[in-house]
């Protein structure tokens, strides 16, 4: 089934006097006047049904002295997207008003906005900085802000290249280090700010017993960045009143990379490496959404081949990254390194095929534009089919038989409620979670992309939203993923593995584009503005880590301390690709 | 006894004894203890820390080398496997960690990051290698370093160590308490190394003229 490139709504003809169609060539979508947006944003919807609002991001066109804000509505059941945009003067405050009474999942996102771009959206409840500190000098990801070991605006950097005379970055900067401090700044007069805004924006516990009861407080837990099971670089300040959970925030940017600025300054084909290390258990995917987004913009085919070797690469990476999930689900339950041996056992042969193809057992850089870099050897072939007929489905069933009826495991698991369908929609929750809340919303159906059309498949979905139906749910679309696989190794053609010819510079024509896939986590999608230079004006990652997590504090207000281990366990998230 | 690392070959020991009793040196009967079981901090950064965890598992068995116990508190910890990007904002944090490990203490910057920044090193959050902070006794190349890698660097550790005296180690040394404590960063407009107050202050007010 082809969907429409389109977006078939006509929101000219509903909002005569305030939304007008983009025009600029190589854009879609419609632009919303400021004053309107709450309004058109109510009945896009409540009036038009999408009810899934994925992706904000900013743009700074500088040139044009305009800042852009870019929302990705979509229906959950499916179908092409809404692209709408609001535009306002670049001149500081810049202020946008927020929709998060409409899509409480624009939290994390316009906060974000706020953080890089210097976009104030009036109305947020707690717009704070997110992945910077607070103090931090300036907005990075703003066209006239320059990094500390800036050299030019886009690589290739004259310095390092045609004839190999590099200079050091360091030696360009004053501190020769990377640091950059404002005129006049004295270190030793300067005062830290304090983080009283975060702990003013945790739900505070307040005794409400009778006057005569025990008057207690409540207690400020911080957990991490140092903690053995936030699984990575996470920081949680959490409120309690005894045991219970009743207020909760993510402090998150201690893995930020600069992945934005990074890929605002590669070319197009120096980024792919980069998306390796943005969610690291799953090259194969990043490098799928990255591709695939920037096709859409060159418009050009994929060959059938590489089409297939995609799919069979993006499906094993679901699976080991399936296994990754219920090894350390486990070690977050306390059963200590045993099932999780077992996984890293089985996720170890699948790293071997992608060393075979790839040359890299995490790293994969593996896609190109148009296919793959080079063809499956014929021993990984073979290997590819044991362990896809044979090895895995045997293995999953003997962990199934070993852990789903473990009498610890169901007592933890079962009726542990995480998130209903409600919300998840609401917080704009993907992938898993949103499938075991009972909606059955996956990319590879809803809006299929790849070939993805071409096999049969169900899409996992369980009903209880429960704890135990998250965790089942991953050994669902295991079976799947092994389904898809089967059909995608009989079907495979031979062939030429690329359509286009090995190419260091790609000829991206202007315009923007928003690519998508349903990754192992979620919805991971890259939005992309290019003005036709050999590097993107605009790179964006909406990573499915991120947006997930801010239903963290839904998910676990009530619940006791002892499951927000496991009820972030649930969420699946890894800080590369959370905090880019 | 056996172990021939610890007795020193130069001693006669009479053969009945040869099972139950060594002759050696203090320096050899530190590091042979401390080589056999370095206890690695468990904490994780970025990409690297995966490997790290696979270097652990069934197929790569770091435990063959001693140095299986990970301790998620510092206090328990001999070694700090710093595994992916230093960020700027997790620097304190790193800092802290490290003052609060006992000594002997050791730094292993794993993969590229951590030695140098990597591919990231332009950022303007990412520190461009611990080795700016943190005295870093092997460096791991690789972007991650494949598990092989992470148990060579260890066993080039392991090797450092066996060199090791009491009494040149830094840790013990007088007027050098310096070496157990970095003085933490602070977080500003940007990353302030108190230690470099001064040269800051002065590229700013030149910054100011210019």
């Amino acid at each position: 089934m082809a969907t429409p490139l389109t977006a078939t709504v006509d929101l000219v003809a509903r909002f005569p006097d305030s939304v007008s169609a983009d025009a600029r060539p190589g854009y879609t979508g419609f632009i919303v006047k400021k004053e309107n947006l709450v309004e058109v944003a109510t009945a896009i919807r409540d009036e038009f049904g999408y009810d899934l609002l994925t992706a904000v991001t900013g743009v700074d066109y500088l040139a044009e002295n305009k800042m852009e804000v870019v929302y990705h509505a979509y229906k959950t059941t499916g179908g092409t997207g809404l692209i709408f945009k609001v535009q306002v003067d670049r001149v500081d405050p810049v202020e946008v008003p927020s929709l998060y009474d409409i899509w409480a999942g624009v939290d994390f996102q316009e906060r974000e906005a706020y953080d890089l771009l210097g976009i104030r959206f009036t109305g947020h409840p707690d717009l704070r900085r997110i992945l910077m500190w607070e103090g931090y000098d300036g907005h990075p990801l703003r066209k006239d802000w320059k990094e500390p070991f800036f050299e030019e605006e886009a690589k290739p950097f004259k310095s390092r290249w045609p004839d190999g005379q590099h200079t050091f970055a360091e030696n360009k900067n004053p501190f020769r280090d990377n640091l950059s401090f404002p005129a006049g700044f004295d270190p030793e007069a300067y005062q830290p700010e304090n983080e009283d805004d975060l702990y003013a924006s945790l739900e505070r516990f307040r005794s409400k017993g009778a006057d005569d009861a025990l008057k207690t407080d409540h207690i400020v837990v911080n957990m991490g960045p140092h903690h053995p099971s936030t699984h990575g670089v996470l920081r949680v300040a959490i409120t309690l009143d005894g045991e219970t959970i009743t207020g909760l925030k993510p402090v998150m940017g201690y893995l930020h990379r600069n992945h934005d600025k990074i890929g605002e300054r590669n070319t197009y084909l120096q980024i792919i490496p980069y998306t390796d290390r943005l969610d690291y258990f799953n090259s194969m995917s990043n490098n799928f959404g990255y591709v695939t987004t920037v096709e859409k913009l060159m418009k050009i085919p994929v060959a059938e081949r590489a089409e297939y070797i995609r799919v069979i690469m993006a499906e094993l990476s679901r699976i080991q990254n399936h296994l990754i999930f219920i090894g350390m689900l486990m070690n977050d339950l306390g059963t200590m390194y045993t099932p999780s041996l077992y996984a890293f056992e089985e996720r170890e042969l699948v790293l071997d095929i992608f060393e075979a193809v790839s040359g890299a057992r995490m790293m994969c850089n593996y896609f190109r534009f148009g296919g793959v870099v080079r063809d499956i050897p014929d021993f990984a072939l073979q290997k590819i089919k044991d362990l896809v007929y044979e090895r895995l489905p045997s293995k999953t069933d003997e962990m199934e038989r070993f852990l789903n009826e473990n009498e610890v495991l169901v007592a933890r698991l079962n009726g542990m409620h995480v998130l209903n369908a409600e919300d998840a929609i609401r917080y704009s929750v993907t992938g898993p979670v949103l499938r075991a809340a009972g909606v059955p919303y996956d990319l590879r159906r809803a809006d299929p992309y790849s070939i993805y059309d071409r096999f049969d498949f169900d899409v996992a979905v369980r009903y209880n939203g429960d704890m135990m139906d998250n965790y089942l749910i991953r050994f669902d679309e295991i079976r799947q993923s092994l389904r898809i696989l089967e059909q995608a190794l009989k079907q495979m053609p031979e062939g030429p593995i690329n359509s286009q010819k090995p190419q260091y510079q790609v000829r991206v024509p202007a315009g923007e584009a928003y690519g998508r896939i349903e990754s192992p986590k979620g919805e991971l999608g890259f939005y992309v503005v290019s003005n036709g230079k050999p590097n993107p004006y605009r790179y964006h990652v909406r990573p499915a880590s991120f947006v997930n997590l801010q239903a963290v504090e839904k998910m676990c207000v009530g619940a006791k301390i002892a499951d927000f281990v496991a009820l972030l366990a649930m969420l699946d998230i890894v800080m590369g690709e959370l905090d880019r | 006894m056996e172990n021939e690392k610890l007795s020193l070959p130069n001693y006669n020991i009479p053969e009945d004894l040869e099972h139950v009793v060594a002759i050696t040196t203090i320096d050899r009967l530190y590091n042979w203890g401390r080589r056999s079981s370095v206890w690695p901090l468990m904490f994780g950064l970025a990409c690297c820390a995966i490997e790290m965890i696979a270097a652990q598992t069934a197929r790569y068995d770091m435990a063959r080398f001693g140095m299986e116990v990970m301790r998620p508190t510092p206090r328990q910890a001999d070694m700090m496997l710093v595994s992916g990007t230093v960020t700027k904002k997790m620097l304190p944090a790193i800092i802290r960690l490290y003052n609060q490990m006992p000594e002997p203490k050791y730094v292993v910057a794993m993969g590229a990051c951590a030695s140098s920044g990597g591919p990231f090193k332009e950022g303007y959050n990412v520190v461009a290698g611990i080795d700016k902070f943190l005295p870093v006794d092997v460096y791991i190349p690789g972007c991650p370093p494949t598990p092989q890698a992470l148990i060579a660097g260890m066993i080039k550790l392991q090797e450092k160590i066996d060199k090791q005296s009491i009494k040149k180690v830094r840790w013990y040394q007088k007027g050098r308490e310096d070496a157990n404590y970095v003085p933490m960063p602070i977080l500003g407009p940007d990353l302030i190394d108190v230690r470099r107050n001064a040269e800051i202050k002065q590229a700013a007010a030149v910054k100011e003229g210019a």
